[in-house]
């Protein structure tokens, strides 16, 4: 019963909100036929799409005249909050499952709409000239070495975290080597951005940070140690248009476009990964 | 006012659950950050005094020209955005800073260490320290200075036997602001030394830190931060009050 009333007054909302946004266009079409009806699309999305989502979105206005997409970014648990409080949106980009679960269960996103369109995963930086002489991720348990992590509490250390465990159980990495790289950690970070800042500026010998976040300026300051897919913690992140928007087709056109080889070529230059 | 200021100290003693409460206190972490905290601030304090009260007592006395560029200098670090402060420290002290790259071939590295805690914390509150303790010198009259040394009392007598019981009061207060602002230090610590608990965590830091995750154990620390900065600024200034009321006669002196 309740769902069904749910349903109804989203129908309605949705009618009202199309009415409302049409209603004004239609004096205007008799002096200027050529120009189409101004429309927003507004796209959400986790806070490490920043910079790739800003060029998506320029490109996407760019090939839709009349349509103006507004980005919003934040923490994707924040979003998917205000996404199920009722904010306005047509697009959510999450950096994770569990917050694009969250909208789904909300109701406002069909369970088989999220399609991952990225993965973002862990990397290890060095200052560019590599003071301590790191070779590899073997390294990370030098005595002496000065590692820093994201705290615990924040998603990427607590990847940082779970990577040493996938190591420690590697037949390639000596015993103890879990213990003797977090012997090696000087601080525990507050943010992904800080643990970076500590590495670039010298002041610690590695970090592990996402590889979305050294794209860039931050890239020419840094050096890079991959690691290999199977000790890395990849995170997907999934896509989908909000079922009650307003503009279901050009949702699914800029999902469509952030999809696209040239919409992965721009995230790819951003330091993500293919899905 | 004094609602708006009273009202969110109240809520987070409400949402305080002492049960919860006593349990956050015992953790490791949380005796890590307070023990830390305290030692921090009372070393920071006792740097203060050592290299503050020369640089207090010359602000006050000597009016050369560099006076009033000197006392602007003193300023700086309290109108100073802490994390502007923190970058600072690390671009001079840092690995790669000014003097860190010289310490660093003598073998000293500062960032990360309980040492950078206390250089972050004197280089934020030993302002307030000076500026109180110049205050107070410069309200001994001098020609008690002009008596002693008559007297035949020197520099250093004059000092400890005339000036330094005058102006305590000041230095004192000075030296609990110092304190209490050394204990709640937390945007220069947190980018000059990093934050590991037992080490460089102290109570801000693990407060932050706990906020995003464990609410109790911010909490508990919350409690313990407001106790201890309320208990002694209650305390020195019921101190100061009872040494500083001044009888009538003296008022009208």
């Amino acid at each position: 019963m309740i769902k069904k009333g749910y349903w109804i007054v989203a129908f309605l909302l949705s009618v009202a909100l199309v009415v409302g946004a049409c209603a004004p266009a239609a004096p205007q079409a008799t002096p200027q036929p050529t120009q189409p009806p101004a429309v927003t699309l507004n796209v959400w999305a986790a806070a490490s799409l920043n910079a790739p989502f800003t060029e998506l979105a320029q490109t996407f206005e760019a090939a839709h005249p009349g349509v103006t997409v507004t980005l919003n970014f934040g923490g994707s648990q924040q979003l998917a909050q205000q996404i199920n409080e009722g904010a306005p949106v047509d697009v959510f980009a999450s950096a994770n499952r569990k917050q694009m679960d969250v909208v789904v269960e909300g109701g406002r996103i069909a369970a088989d709409n999220p399609v991952n369109f990225v993965t973002n995963r862990l990397v290890v930086v060095l200052p560019a000239d590599n003071p301590a002489g790191l070779n590899s991720l073997k390294d990370l348990a030098m005595p002496g070495l000065k590692l820093v992590l994201a705290a615990a509490e924040v998603p990427v250390g607590a990847y940082s975290l779970a990577f040493l465990d996938k190591a420690a159980q590697d037949a390639a990495f000596p015993p103890g080597f879990k213990e003797a790289a977090l012997a090696n950690v000087v601080s525990y970070e507050q943010n992904v951005k800080s643990v970076l800042q500590k590495v670039a500026l010298g002041e610690a010998d590695a970090g592990i940070v996402y590889s979305s976040d050294v794209s860039g300026a931050d890239a020419a300051r840094v050096s890079q140690v991959d690691i290999p897919d199977a000790l890395n913690i990849i995170a997907s992140y999934p896509i989908a248009p909000l079922a009650d928007s307003a503009h279901p087709e050009l949702a699914k056109q800029f999902i469509a476009w952030v999809l696209s080889s040239e919409g992965q070529a721009v995230l790819a230059r951003y330091g993500f990964g293919a899905p | 006012m004094f609602l708006f200021i009273l009202i969110p100290v109240l809520a987070l003693f409400l949402r305080a659950d002492p049960a919860a409460l006593w349990a956050g206190l015992q953790k490791s972490e949380v005796l890590q950050a307070v023990r830390l905290s305290l030692f921090s601030s009372t070393v920071t304090v006792l740097i203060t005094l050592v290299i503050g009260t020369p640089a207090a007592y010359y602000l006050a006395h000597r009016h050369y020209r560099f006076n009033r560029l000197l006392d602007t200098l003193i300023d700086l670090p309290t109108v100073l955005p802490p994390a502007v402060a923190g970058v600072a420290l690390l671009m001079a002290f840092g690995r790669r800073g000014l003097i860190g790259g010289w310490l660093g071939e003598l073998g000293i590295s500062l960032p990360f260490t309980t040492a950078a805690v206390i250089i972050a914390q004197v280089f934020i509150a030993a302002p307030l320290y000076i500026k109180s303790a110049a205050l107070g010198f410069a309200q001994v009259d001098c020609e008690l200075r002009k008596a002693a040394a008559l007297d035949g009392a020197d520099r250093w007598q004059t000092f400890i036997y005339v000036i330094l019981p005058m102006a305590w009061m000041s230095l004192l207060s000075g030296s609990v602001l110092t304190w209490a602002r050394a204990l709640g230090e937390f945007g220069a610590t947190i980018i000059f030394a990093g934050n590991f608990p037992g080490r460089t965590q102290t109570m801000p830091l693990a407060i932050y830190v706990g906020f995003e995750l464990d609410l109790n154990t911010a909490l508990a620390l919350s409690v313990v931060l407001i106790g201890l900065s309320f208990f002694t600024l209650a305390l020195v200034k019921g101190v100061l009050a009872q040494w500083t009321q001044p009888s009538p006669e003296e008022i009208y002196d």
